[in-house]
C-alpha cells in the first residue's frame, strides 16, 4: 500500500472510520476548526449540540443504546471544561466514550494562551485514561489506543487532547494494526478454582439472592444471568445501574435494592444466607450502613475490576473476570453439579419474600392531585414497557426506577454514580440517534430539565422525536424531601416556583408542549404526546410534596426504611 | 485493623504526567504517601517509582489494585513481606562548633557517612542507609544543631527476582 502524507485532521478521520465510528457529537470552536472542516467531508454523521455537556451526555446515551463507543469532539478551553461533567458521569458508570478536545498549538501550551486549559490535568481523575498528543507521528496510534482502552476491560471514557498544529500538520499515514499495550491487559477469564468455590457455596445456600449491577449490562450478560437465576431458582435484585439486566416482569424479580429499593428487596438482602453480586461495586446507595449489609450472607462477588472487590464490603469468594464469561462458566458447572444442587428447597424463602412483598408493596394513592408515580405507571402501560427511558436525577429518577419495569438491558439510561442533573435529555437525544425507530422518553424533573434544556434545539435540528415527561413539583424535590425529613421542613434553596412555562418553552423551540394539571388529564396528554411525531415536552403538575418511599436514611442499614 | 508501612516498587511508562497520575490517585482517594522516588531505569522508556505508604490491610490492597489499574503502570511489586533491600540518602548540614567537631567526625566514622562540604561553622554530611539508620544518626546529630536537611525517600529492590512474586498487569 502506498504511503500518503495526510494532515492530522485527515488522519483522525481515517482512524475514526477504521474504528467504525458513524456518529460524532460535538460543537466547534477555534482549536478544532481544522478537525471540523475534515469531519464535514466524511460520511460520519455529526450531531451539533448547543453545549458541550450535552455532547458528552448524548454520546453516553448513544453508547448505551447502541452498545458501542460514543464519540465527542469539542474545542479547547471552555469547550473542554464544559465536557468534564459528562466525562465524570460516564466514568462513574463505566460507559465507553472517546472525547476529542482541541488544544492550543504546542508552541503555546503553558503560556496561558487564549482558550487554553490543561484538560489532561483536569480530567485525569475522571477518565479511564487520557492523552495529550505531542507529535503528529503519535496521533493515529494514540487514537487507536483510546478506542481500545475505552471499550475493553471495565469500559470508560478516554480523552484525547489534540493541539491545533497537530491537526494542521502533515505526515505519512499507514493504517495501524490492532493495538496491544504492555501495561494494560484486562483479564476476562475468571479463575476456575474460585468458580468451584462459588459452586460449593451455592450448594449450601438455603436463602440465596442475586444482586445484578451495570456490569451485567456492559458485558452483555443478561441472557446468562437470567439462565443462572432460573437454574438456581434464586430471586434477583439490582442496583440502579443494573435495572434491565434481568426482566422486571419475571417472578424472580425483587425490584431495585438500596436507598429507594423495594421493601422486600432490602429485607431479602438483610436476611439472605448467600449473596451473589455480579457486576456491582457495592456503592453506598446500595449498601446503606456497610457493617450491617447482608449480615447473614456469604458473598460471591463477580467483577472485571479487581479494585471493586473488597473495596466496600468483605467478600467470601472473589471472582475477577467478565460477567458474561463467569456466568456462562457457572451455568456449565451447575449443569455438571445439577444433582447436588437442591433448588426445590426454596419454598420457605420465597414464602418469606412474598410475605414482605404483600405487607409493604410499592404504593401511592392517586386522589385530587396528580401523583408522579401515577404518571410513570401510565407511561409504562401506554408504552407497554418498550420505550428507552432516560432520566434526570433526583425524585424523577427514583420514581422511574420504581414504577417503570425494565425487561431489556440498555432500556434504562441514567446517571447512576455521578447523579448528574441535566443528564437525561441529552442522553435521550443520543439514544434516539442510536435507535431512530424506538420510542425514547426522558423522565425529568422541573429542576433537572432546565440544566440542559438548550438541547431542544438539537432535537429539533436533527428531527429527533424525543419525549420529555416533566414531573413538575416546582421544587428541587429530592433535596426538599431530605429537608422535610431531616431539616425540620426548612426548605432552603429548593423552591423553584419561578420557572418557565414549559409548554411555551417547547413551542418557542418549535417543539410541541402539552400540560396536565389534573389526574384525568394525565392519560390523554401522555397519549397525545407519545403519538406526536415531533419532540414533545409533557408538563405534569404533580403533588408538590410527594416523596420517594421506601427510603433508607443515609448511613442506616437498608432494612431500616422510612415507609411513608 | 492495624496500620502497616509498605514499600511498593513500580515500573511505569517514562512519560510526562505519569507521576501526576500516581500522586493524584493517592490524594484523590485519601491514601498516604510517606515518600516517593522516581528515576529512569536501564530502559529509557521505563521509570522506577519507589513509594512508601501506610495503611491497614484493606487499604494496602486497594492501593496495590488501584496502582495496577493505571494504564501507565507496567509492573507493581509490594516489597513489604518479601526479602528486599531498601536505602535512603540524606544530606545533613550540621553546626560544627570547635568543641563538637571531633564528636561529629567520630559519628560519621561509625555510621560510615561522608563529609561532602566543610565550612567554618558547619559540615555537610552525606549519609546512606535504611530509614532506621538515618533516624539514629539524626538523633545523635540533633544536639549539635542541624541547620538543614535534604532526604531522598526510600529506594528499594527485591533481593532475588526469581524468588519474589512479581505482579504483572492483568493477573
Amino acid at each position: 500500500m502506498l504511503d500518503l502524507k495526510l494532515t492530522g485532521a485527515k488522519i483522525l478521520m481515517e482512524v475514526l472510520k477504521e474504528e467504525g465510528v458513524d456518529t460524532v457529537f460535538g460543537i466547534t470552536g477555534g482549536a478544532v476548526i481544522d478537525l471540523y472542516d475534515e469531519l464535514a467531508r466524511t460520511d460520519i454523521q455529526h450531531i451539533m449540540v448547543r453545549h458541550e455537556q450535552g455532547a458528552v451526555h448524548a454520546a453516553d446515551g448513544y453508547a448505551r443504546a447502541k452498545k458501542d463507543v460514543g464519540v465527542c469532539l469539542v474545542t479547547s478551553g471552555p469547550g473542554a471544561t464544559n465536557a468534564v461533567t459528562g466525562l465524570a458521569s460516564a466514568y462513574m458508570d463505566s460507559i465507553p466514550l472517546v472525547v476529542f478536545t482541541g488544544q492550543v498549538p504546542t508552541s503555546l501550551i503553558g503560556n496561558d494562551a487564549f482558550q487554553e486549559v490543561d484538560i489532561v490535568g483536569i480530567t485525569r481523575p475522571c477518565t479511564k485514561h487520557n492523552y495529550l498528543v505531542r507529535s503528529i507521528e503519535d496521533l493515529a496510534r494514540t487514537v487507536k489506543e483510546a478506542f481500545y482502552i475505552a471499550r475493553s476491560g471495565r469500559p470508560g471514557p478516554v480523552l484525547v487532547d489534540i493541539p491545533k498544529d497537530i491537526s494542521q500538520g502533515a505526515t505519512d499515514y499507514k493504517p495501524l494494526q490492532a493495538i496491544s499495550l504492555k501495561s494494560y491487559n484486562p483479564n476476562y477469564e475468571p479463575n476456575a478454582k474460585q468458580l468451584r468455590r462459588a459452586i460449593d457455596l451455592i450448594k449450601e445456600a438455603q436463602k440465596p439472592a442475586i444482586l445484578a449491577g451495570g456490569g451485567v449490562i456492559l458485558s452483555g450478560a443478561s441472557k446468562e444471568l437470567t439462565e443462572f437465576a432460573k437454574r438456581l431458582n434464586t430471586p434477583v435484585t439490582a442496583s440502579l445501574m443494573g435495572l434491565g439486566a434481568f426482566p422486571a416482569t419475571d417472578e424472580l424479580w425483587l425490584g431495585m435494592l438500596g436507598m429507594h429499593g423495594t421493601y422486600w428487596a432490602n429485607m431479602s438482602i438483610g436476611s439472605c444466607d448467600l449473596l451473589i453480586g455480579i457486576g456491582v461495586r457495592f456503592d453506598d446507595r446500595v449498601t446503606g450502613k456497610v457493617g450491617t449489609f447482608a449480615p447473614h450472607a456469604k458473598i460471591i462477588h463477580i467483577d472485571i475490576d479487581p479494585t471493586s472487590i473488597r473495596k466496600n464490603i468483605p467478600v467470601t469468594v472473589p471472582i475477577v473476570g467478565d460477567c458474561k464469561i463467569a456466568l456462562a462458566e457457572l451455568n456449565k458447572l451447575m449443569d455438571e453439579e445439577a444433582a447436588t444442587i437442591d433448588v426445590e428447597n426454596r419454598k420457605p424463602w420465597f414464602d418469606q419474600i412474598e410475605e414482605w412483598k404483600s405487607t409493604i408493596p410499592l404504593a401511592y394513592e392517586q386522589k385530587d392531585t396528580v401523583k408522579p408515580q401515577y404518571v410513570v405507571e401510565k407511561l409504562y402501560e401506554l408504552t407497554e414497557g418498550k420505550a428507552i427511558i432516560t432520566t434526570e436525577v433526583g425524585q424523577n429518577q427514583m420514581w422511574a426506577a420504581q414504577y417503570y419495569h425494565f425487561d431489556r438491558p440498555n432500556s434504562f439510561i441514567t446517571s447512576g454514580g455521578l447523579g448528574c442533573m441535566g443528564f437525561g435529555f441529552p442522553a435521550a437525544i443520543g439514544a434516539q440517534v442510536a435507535c431512530p425507530e424506538q420510542l425514547v422518553v426522558d423522565i425529568a424533573g422541573d429542576g433537572s430539565i432546565q440544566m440542559n434544556i438548550q438541547e431542544l434545539a438539537t432535537a429539533m435540528q436533527y428531527n429527533l422525536p424525543v419525549k420529555i415527561v416533566i414531573l413538575n413539583n416546582r421544587y428541587l424535590g429530592m433535596v426538599r424531601q431530605w429537608q422535610e425529613l431531616f431539616f425540620g421542613k426548612r426548605y432552603a434553596a429548593t423552591d423553584i416556583e419561578q420557572a418557565p412555562d414549559f409548554v411555551k418553552l417547547a413551542e418557542s423551540y418549535g417543539a410541541v408542549g402539552l400540560r396536565a394539571t389534573r389526574p384525568e388529564e394525565v392519560e390523554p396528554v401522555l397519549k397525545e404526546g407519545l403519538n406526536t411525531p415531533e419532540p414533545v415536552i409533557m408538563d405534569f403538575w404533580v403533588d408538590r410534596e410527594e416523596g420517594v418511599y421506601p427510603m433508607v436514611p443515609a448511613g442506616k442499614p437498608i432494612t431500616e426504611m422510612l415507609l411513608v | 485493623m492495624t496500620e502497616e508501612k509498605h514499600t511498593i516498587s513500580l515500573l511505569v511508562d517514562n512519560q510526562p504526567g505519569v507521576l501526576s497520575r500516581i500522586a493524584g490517585l493517592f490524594s484523590g482517594r485519601g491514601f498516604n504517601i510517606e515518600s516517593l522516588c522516581v528515576a529512569e531505569t536501564m530502559d529509557a522508556l521505563v521509570s522506577r517509582i519507589t513509594l512508601v505508604t501506610r495503611g491497614d490491610q484493606l487499604i494496602i490492597e486497594q492501593i496495590n489494585k488501584q496502582l495496577n489499574k493505571l494504564v501507565n503502570v507496567i509492573k507493581i511489586h509490594d516489597l513489604t513481606g518479601t526479602d528486599f533491600v531498601e536505602r535512603e540518602m540524606a544530606l545533613v548540614r550540621v553546626k560544627a562548633k570547635p568543641e563538637h567537631r571531633a564528636e561529629i567526625l567520630r559519628l560519621i566514622d561509625i555510621f560510615r557517612c561522608k563529609v561532602v562540604d566543610v565550612g567554618p561553622t558547619h559540615y555537610t554530611i552525606e549519609v546512606t542507609g535504611t530509614w532506621g539508620k538515618l533516624a539514629a544518626l539524626l538523633d545523635l546529630l540533633k544536639p549539635m544543631g542541624i541547620n538543614e536537611i535534604a532526604r531522598t525517600g526510600s529506594i528499594a529492590l527485591a533481593r532475588d527476582k526469581k524468588k519474589n512474586k512479581q505482579h504483572s498487569k492483568g493477573g
